[in-house]
This record gives structure tokens, C-alpha cells and sequence, in this order.
């Protein structure tokens, strides 16, 4: 059996509740043992490195140095982009460059020696045991259920530091949702900023680069978006009723009033649903609607998934899904 | 004791001003072994000359040191004025007091101090200086051209024009090189292949010309004069001396693979002609698409051919040549960007295409009969990019130096796609637009007025948008974003030196630079010649060129070559390695370490250790004369010191670093 230090990350236990359950659900299907670092804390994320360079490396060090204490053979495992870049950095900096150690170690006032990986799921999914035991799990297959794998600029960006091979079309989730039956789209937007916490402080500036990124995929004829990254998640989703409404001024050039966004859903074609890749293969496996909390979602999933199973409507798929 | 005369040259103010002139004379004059010196104005001039000469016979000097430029400015001119007096003209020393003192010091003072040791260093290894002999060599009067492409082609005809035999080696099964795949040239918009396949026919026609298509040099030994090169005839399968050209077993043949000279955008037979103006214009058979050769079943060609050129059973030919000098005009191949451009599709996108393939795509005899249409529906773009510098001035990616031809490549390609298609739009990004050249400029200035949209900044990333690619670039000159929506995306790849090149190279014992180029013996003053004698440098394969420099290098390279043919012998320097044989052990690290391959073991006959006085012949360093080039690597090499260089010998620098401590 598979194990990994697992090192969850904030938004596992806020915005990505549906993500987390079905991560919970998909690992324990295909029967990998994911065991918790222990007292993990916020690995620093966009804010700590850009104050401080020792800090920014050292969060992420104290859940590494953990895990290595506690569970000296296991490879350090998480869900989430953001967190990845920088629990990466951090593996990669103390074995490339003997400053930085010393700074860590200094900060932690503990050992911290990277001899282990730092990975992604979608490393760990990528594996051909791994793989093998997904086909298995897998109860039930989407039809013409095109996705558009969307992969987040930090779970490949800098390649100097993630090793990622294809930095500018990676596959990896494409060949892992061919097995749920899922037809993969080839577009242009696979690895660009989501605009990551800016989407907070900076919307305005970061529209256009969600936006390009959800047009492109529904130009290329994507049903749904998948993402490796419960942040680039949240952010493709959350603002897509704005969009469409924008883009609706744009056409008729008639102004929308944003309270009436409450009463007037915008056209379905206007918005794109975002599932994270656990959640398909969740699906896929036998997970209901409710069991993953996919209600969470800001835009309706259910319909999608729905046509992508078997052409049931939204309601009898929720039942049948419960 | 040696009588030596010192001359301290003014070299007007170039010396005088920064070191005291005659007081360097005066110091010369004290210095052990001197019995005269004299300073003048210009020491290499004719008066200057004279003086000299005028010196020796009168002083009866048998030595001569002159403190004045660099000994590479007016060595050689001192040494043919000694040759007059009847002194050995190795028995000279120049002590250079101009490039390393003069002109680098600021301090009278200290200089002259500078420049009387180095005078005093010149006497000290002049004392040792012994009289050296050069060789005659004799030459063979034939030239070998490596590589078919125009530079070779105009070497070729240059060198057999003024009367003697050329052999044109050329590894495709047509000469022509990249030129013959192009529709124009810049600046005058001609057409490429009504410029070259006539010079192409003069090849197979010229007398002094021996053509061998499809062949490759496979060794090459001697030196300067005397080359013995093995060159390998590629398995044709076809009988040439018979064969008409007639081109039916072409049109049957069944095999059909993607035609490298069309970039892939259409499909050739595997019994071929590179294409219909090929010279020579006989077909081969490509024996790794072939059926027969393959599989053994087929035999089309066989059964078709009315004159039994036909053979399954050909193989590759090895035969050699003796040649006096070789011309490389190896050529270059564009990078392969997909390689090293994820960002732009690295392939994926079948409208993105290099420029090389847009050439085959507007010529008139290529694929599409000049048609510019998309490769992936074949439908007319209305927008076309074009990005420049793939490939080049990018260190990270690609390559760190310009490709120097892009520029008005890219210009020339907007103009064809105005000439042809009606309302479309060019986008032109760049870095910078170098345009230097004769007629350059203008044609630019014509470009942007026909209406090419230069945007200033390198393209960031290609991506799709249904059916239309987009180019996302930062125009530095609006600190903005572009997206610029294109139907068909043409970079401009880099040149890189052609596949093979470094080998040929190596047989040549050429040097190459980091980047695979063939360096040339001095990058102004020896542009054609390599470090090795008797081999020089015609075209794109000493660096990136466009048409006209290629040309003129070529004819440059004919011109030297045929200068070598003309004498009968040449003088070899006597400045070279030589081995005192009872020294050597032979244990040839000399060899291993020599960048010419100029020393090989020989024997000579000895008494095997112990005593027992048993004649045994043992292996001894033996130098090559005509291929030592007098660098000195096998005398630091050698472990026993039983290797000196001839006018360089350890004693006699050892002697002029004693002399400093007087």
C-alpha cells in the first residue's frame, strides 16, 4: 500500500470542503494511505515570500522537518498548487543551496535535510500502479464529457524547480481523466495564472486573466473545467456570474444592474462548471452529490454531470447520486 | 661571443612619445653580446631597411634584435630584408615595444624601464637563436569542395575557371544547397532558383569539374598540398553512366514519404530526384523507404526502367583522391525549434510553420505552385505573423548570436505574402531590424510602407482560439500586451552549422567554435583560412551569412586556393616540434595531445633494457612537417623533454626569463 506524509493545506478545511471530501473518498478507493504531518501550519503561501525569503522557506520547512522527523521513509504529499510551489522551494532550496539551509535551520532551530520528494496528487495519480487501481475503482464511465484540464501555473512553474517535463502542455490530468471516460479538449490555457490571491485584493486586475482563461476553454468546447488546485478552483469559479454579466453589457451595451444578478440567472452557455479532478474521479467511482457536498459549488454542476453520465436530468441524477 | 645589432624603432610618435627611445638605444648597448644599436624613426621603412643592412656589414652583426610593433605587424618584412644580407633569417628577435608598452603605458619613466627589459630579453634568446631551414613542399594541383550549396558551387566553378580540376563533394543526391529551396532573394526580390540552377548546369558541364552527388568525404590525411581524402560514394541503386533522367520509374514507384526538400508538405517517391531542376538530374533510390529494399517484394522501377539501370544490389563505394587544398562549405540548417519552443507549440500546431517551409509554400515549383494556404485546411490566411529570432540572440533557449539574414528575410517574406494575397495582414515582431547591407535599408523602409506591422517584442506564446492561433507578445514600445489573432504563424529559426559539419571538421583537424561554426585563422585579416594549412572557409559554415557574403567568401576562398594551386612547392615554416630521438620513450601522449595530428609513432631500431644488448626496434614521436603548426602543446606534453619547438626551444625562453633577473 501507498503512503505519503500528507500535508492538507488551509483551504482544505474552508472553500475546497467538496474537493477535500472527495480527495478523502478517491485515495481510500484506490487504497493510498495518506497520514497527516502533524501540527502542519500555513505554508506561507503568496504573502510570507514576498516580506521575507527566510520566512517564506522556513513555514513550509516546519511541516517538512516534521514529516521527516516523524515519518523518516515517506514522501511529503498535497493537494493544493500554492502550497506545493512552495513546500517544493523549500525541498529544493536546502539541497541546492547551503545558505538558505543554514537560514532554515536556523529559523526552525530543528533539521531540516530534504531527503524526501515533495509531490503533487497529480504526481502520485500519475503512477501506472496508481492508475491500474483508479480503472478498477471506476463503477461507472462519463460519455462525450468534454474537460479542459486546467493545471495552474504553480504546480509546473519553475521548472527548474518542479522538474515538470512539459511545461507548456503538460498531459498528466488528461491521461488520469481519459479513465473516467471523459474526453480531454486541446486548448491553449492549460498552464496560465488564475490570478491566485490577487483575485482578493486586485479583482480587477485579475478578471482578465480568469476570464481568457474560461473563454478559451469553452471555445475549445469544454462542458467542464478540471483543476489540481482547490485556489485555481475557487477562482475560476467564483466570479463567473460577473464575467458573464460584463460580457453581456458588452454585447447589448445596455448596463445590467448588479443587484438583478441575485434574480436573473445569467444563460447557462454563458458559464462553465469547475470540478476538481477528485471530484470527477469521485463521480466516477460511485460518489453521490451529496456524500461530496457539491452543492458547494458556485456554478451548477449537477447538469453537467448529469448528460456526462447518462443523459439523466439534473434532479434524477441528485437522486440517484444521494 | 654572438655580434648582435639592436634597432629601436620611433614608429613616429607611436613609441617616441610614451618611452624614452634613445635611452633605451643606450641601455641596449651595454647589454652582454651587443656591439651596436641604433634607433630610427620608422625601422621598416626603406631607409630604415637600409640602415640595418648597412649595420650588419659594417659591424659584421650576426644577430639582430629590433625593439619596435608587434612581431605579427613586421616580422615577416624583417626576415626577407635578412634574407638579402645573407644573416639566417631565424636569427632575429622582435622585442615588441609598441602594443605592450607604448600603447598601454602612461609612465615615460616606467615605460622605457619596461621596454629596455624586453630588448634585453630579445638579446638573450637571440644569443640562442640557431639558423633554421625551411622545406619545400610539393603540391598536388587539385582542389576538393566540400558541400554543393552555392558556396560550394561558386568555389567550385571559380577554382575550375582559372584551370584547375575541382572535385564537388555534396551529400544529397542534388547540389544546390538551401538556396535552390528558396522562391527569392532580398533585396531585388529575384527568383532564387533562375539565379542558381544555371550555375548548377555550369557545375556538371565544366571540364574541370568532377561531380560526386550523394557522396561524403569519409577521411581525410596529409597536409597542405598533399591531402589524401577517402570519400564514400552512397549506394545509389542506380546505374548513372546509363541512366537518361527519364523520370518513369519516379512516377510509379509506390512508396511515398514525406520530401525533406518541401519542408514535408508534400509527399516524394522513394525513388527520387530532390527536385525537377536537380543536378545531376538522375534519380537514386532512398533505401530506407523502399519497398523492394525493404521487404524484397515490389521491383516497379526494375520492371519499368527501358535501360536496366536499375540494381537492388548496390552498395556504398569507398575510393580515394590526392588534393592540394580543400574548401569547407558545409552550410548550415535552420534549428529546430520545436525542440526548443514549448511556448510556441513545439509542433502541435500545424500553421505554425519556419521559414524555410513558407519558402517552399510561395515558391512557384513547390507543393502549392506558390499558393499560400494553411497547411492544416488549406484555406487563404488573412493574418499572418511573423516572429523573428527563434532560435537566436536567445542564449537561454536557443542561440546567443544574431543569424544576421532573418531580418530581411522576414521583411522579404511580408513582401511575397502582399504580392499574393489581397487585404492581408503582416505582423512583424522583432527585437531589433539590423539592415546592413547594400539596397537593405530601403527594402525595409519599402516593407512597412507596403504595410508590415513591426511590433517590437518577442512573442511570449502561440495558443489556439477555435480555429485561429493567437500570439500573445508584450509591444515594448506600448509597455503593453498584444494579442494579435493569426491564421498562419512563420518564425524565423536560427541558423545552425548543418548536421555533420563538426565531423568533417574533426577530419580536417578545423577548429569549431561553441557553437559548432568553423572558426577562421583570424577573424579580419585570414577570414577564409582555417589554422589548418591549405583549408579554407567558403559560406555559411564559418557563421551566418546571407546570399551576397556567401558569394564573395566563396569567390574569396577560390582565390586563395587558386594562388596555393599555382606554385609548384611551397616553404613549410622550420619553426615546428622536432624530437631528439634518443630522449623520446614513446609513450605518445605527444600524439594524443597534438590538435593537428600532425606527430604518429614511428620506430627506430634500439637495445632492449637490461643490458642483454639485444637490438630490438622501439616506438619513437615522429612530426609531420607539412601539419605541425608550431603550436607547442607535445613539448609541454612530453615527459621526458625530448620535444622542443624549433625557434621556441625551452632553453632559449628559459634564457630570455633569466635575463630579467640581471
Amino acid at each position: 500500500m501507498l503512503r505519503y506524509a500528507y500535508f492538507p493545506g488551509c483551504a482544505s478545511e474552508s472553500t475546497a470542503k467538496s474537493t477535500t471530501l472527495a480527495n478523502e473518498f478517491v485515495f481510500g478507493a484506490v487504497g493510498i494511505d495518506l497520514v497527516e504531518i502533524e501540527d502542519w501550519c500555513c505554508c506561507g503561501a503568496t504573502s510570507a515570500h514576498t516580506l521575507s525569503e527566510t520566512v517564506g522557506l522556513a513555514l513550509p520547512a516546519r511541516a517538512l522537518s516534521r514529516a521527516e522527523r516523524d515519518h523518516p521513509d515517506l514522501d511529503v504529499v498535497t493537494g493544493c498548487a500554492s502550497c506545493y510551489a512552495r513546500l517544493k522551494l523549500a525541498n529544493y532550496k536546502v539541497r541546492t543551496d547551503k545558505d538558505a539551509a543554514w537560514l532554515v535551520e536556523k529559523a526552525l532551530g530543528r533539521p531540516y535535510t530534504a531527503k524526501n520528494e515533495v509531490l503533487n496528487f497529480l504526481d502520485i495519480l500519475s503512477l501506472d500502479e496508481v492508475k491500474a487501481s483508479i480503472e478498477t475503482a471506476i463503477l461507472r464511465k462519463f460519455k462525450d464529457l468534454k474537460v479542459a484540464c486546467y493545471y495552474g501555473c504553480l504546480n509546473i512553474r519553475p521548472a527548474e524547480v518542479t522538474g515538470a517535463k512539459d511545461r507548456e502542455n503538460p498531459m498528466a490530468m488528461d491521461e488520469i481523466a481519459v479513465l473516467t471516460g471523459a474526453v480531454p479538449v486541446d486548448w491553449g490555457f492549460k498552464t496560465e495564472c488564475c490570478g491566485a490571491a490577487h483575485q482578493n485584493d486586485a479583482a480587477r486586475q485579475t478578471r482578465p486573466l480568469t476570464a481568457r482563461i474560461l473563454e478559451n476553454a469553452m471555445a475549445a468546447g469544454a462542458d467542464v473545467i478540471l483543476t489540481a488546485c482547490p485556489m485555481c478552483q475557487l477562482n475560476l469559479e467564483m466570479r463567473q456570474t460577473e464575467y458573464a454579466r460584463k460580457r453581456e453589457e458588452k454585447k447589448t451595451g445596455k448596463k445590467v444592474f448588479p443587484l438583478l444578478d441575485m434574480v436573473i440567472k445569467p444563460e447557462p452557455q454563458e458559464t462553465i462548471p469547475v470540478l476538481s479532478l477528485t471530484e470527477l474521479l469521485a463521480i466516477a467511482m460511485g460518489a453521490g452529490g451529496r456524500r461530496l457536498s457539491l452543492d458547494v459549488h458556485h456554478v451548477p454542476v449537477g447538469g453537467v454531470i448529469a448528460q456526462g453520465l447518462s443523459g439523466m436530468n439534473e434532479k434524477e441524477v441528485r437522486e440517484a447520486f444521494i | 661571443m654572438s655580434k648582435v645589432g639592436v634597432f629601436v624603432c620611433h614608429c613616429g610618435t607611436n613609441i617616441a612619445a610614451a618611452v624614452d627611445v634613445v635611452r633605451a638605444c643606450e641601455a641596449a648597448k651595454s647589454m652582454p653580446g651587443v656591439v651596436h644599436a641604433a634607433e630610427y624613426k620608422y625601422m621598416c621603412s626603406e631607409p630604415g631597411q637600409q640602415m640595418i643592412l648597412d649595420a650588419i656589414k659594417e659591424y659584421g652583426l650576426k644577430r639582430i634584435v629590433i625593439a619596435s610593433c608587434s612581431p605579427r605587424m613586421h616580422e615577416t618584412t624583417f626576415r626577407k630584408m635578412l634574407k638579402k644580407s645573407g644573416v639566417n633569417e631565424y636569427l632575429i628577435e622582435i622585442a615588441n615595444i609598441r602594443e605592450q608598452v607604448a600603447w598601454v603605458h602612461d609612465d615615460k619613466e616606467k615605460a622605457t624601464e619596461k621596454a629596455i627589459d624586453l630588448i634585453r630579453m630579445a638579446v638573450a634568446k637571440v644569443c640562442r637563436d640557431e639558423p633554421l631551414k625551411s622545406q619545400m613542399i610539393p603540391i598536388t594541383k587539385r582542389a576538393l569542395v566540400i558541400g554543393g550549396g552555392i558556396a560550394g558551387i561558386q568555389a567550385a566553378l571559380d577554382i575550375a575557371d582559372a584551370g584547375h580540376e575541382v572535385t564537388l563533394v555534396e551529400r544529397e543526391p542534388s547540389i544546390g544547397g538551401r538556396m535552390v529551396m528558396l522562391d527569392k532573394t532580398f533585396p531585388t526580390l529575384d527568383c532564387s532558383a533562375c539565379i542558381s540552377t544555371p550555375k548548377m548546369v555550369d557545375v556538371s558541364a565544366h571540364p574541370n569539374i568532377r561531380l560526386l552527388a550523394y557522396s561524403e568525404v569519409a577521411k581525410v590525411e596529409g597536409y597542405i598540398g598533399n591531402f589524401t581524402v577517402t570519400i564514400r560514394q552512397k549506394a545509389r541503386y542506380v546505374n548513372h553512366d546509363i541512366c537518361t533522367g527519364c523520370g518513369a520509374c519516379s512516377e510509379k514507384c509506390p512508396a511515398k514519404v514525406p520530401s525533406a526538400f518541401n519542408k514535408g508538405l508534400s509527399k516524394r517517391p522513394a525513388i527520387y530526384t530532390l527536385f525537377p531542376q536537380a543536378v545531376p538530374a538522375k534519380p537514386v533510390i532512398d533505401k530506407d523507404s523502399c519497398i523492394k529494399l525493404k521487404s524484397g517484394k515490389c521491383g516497379v522501377c526494375e520492371k519499368i526502367c527501358p535501360l536496366g539501370c536499375i540494381n537492388y544490389e548496390d552498395e556504398d563505394m569507398e575510393f580515394t583522391e590526392d588534393f592540394g587544398a580543400i574548401v569547407t562549405a558545409t552550410g548550415y540548417q535552420t534549428a529546430d525549434w520545436a525542440q526548443m519552443y514549448d511556448e510556441y507549440g513545439a509542433g502541435r500546431f500545424p500553421d505554425v510553420i519556419d521559414g524555410l517551409t513558407f519558402e517552399r509554400l510561395v515558391n512557384a515549383s513547390g507543393p502549392t505552385e506558390g499558393h499560400i494556404v494553411r497547411p492544416s485546411d488549406g484555406t487563404e490566411p488573412k493574418t499572418i505573423s511573423i516572429i523573428k529570432c527563434v532560435g537566436s540572440r536567445d542564449p537561454k533557449k536557443g542561440r546567443a548570436y544574431c543569424s544576421r539574414a532573418c531580418c530581411m528575410y522576414a521583411a522579404k517574406h511580408a513582401r511575397q505574402i502582399f504580392g499574393k494575397i489581397e487585404g492581408v495582414r503582416v505582423f512583424i515582431f522583432y527585437i531589433d531590424v539590423r539592415t546592413p547591407g547594400k539596397g537593405y535599408e530601403e527594402f525595409y523602409d519599402k516593407t512597412r510602407e507596403d504595410g508590415a506591422i513591426y511590433v517590437r517584442g518577442r512573442v511570449s506564446r502561440i495558443y489556439k482560439e477555435g480555429d485561429t492561433l493567437i500570439c500573445q507578445a508584450e509591444d515594448s514600445l506600448l509597455g503593453k500586451q498584444v494579442r494579435v489573432k493569426s491564421d498562419l504563424v512563420i518564425l524565423e529559426t536560427a541558423m545552425e552549422p548543418a548536421e555533420g559539419s563538426a565531423s568533417v571538421a574533426g577530419m580536417l583537424g578545423a577548429a569549431v567554435d561553441g557553437d559548432g561554426w568553423l572558426t577562421e585563422a583570424h577573424p579580419k585579416l585570414r577570414p577564409v583560412e582555417t589554422q589548418v594549412g591549405g583549408v579554407f572557409l567558403a559560406g555559411v559554415c564559418q557563421g551566418p551569412k546571407d546570399i551576397p557574403d556567401t558569394v564573395s567568401q566563396a569567390s574569396a576562398a577560390a582565390a586563395k586556393v587558386i594562388g596555393l594551386l599555382n606554385k609548384n612547392e611551397m616553404e613549410s615554416s622550420p619553426m615546428i616540434a622536432s624530437v631528439e630521438a634518443d630522449k623520446c620513450s614513446g609513450c605518445s601522449a605527444c600524439e594524443a595531445i597534438c590538435p593537428y595530428k600532425a606527430i604518429t609513432m614511428g620506430e627506430q631500431p634500439g637495445r632492449e633494457a637490461g643490458g642483454n644488448s639485444k637490438k630490438v626496434m622501439r616506438p619513437i614521436a615522429v612530426v609531420n612537417a607539412g601539419l605541425c603548426q608550431g603550436c607547442g602543446a607535445c613539448t609541454v606534453a612530453c615527459r621526458t623533454g625530448a620535444i622542443d619547438l624549433l625557434g621556441y626551444r625551452n632553453r632559449q625562453i628559459l634564457e630570455e626569463v633569466d635575463a630579467l633577473w640581471v
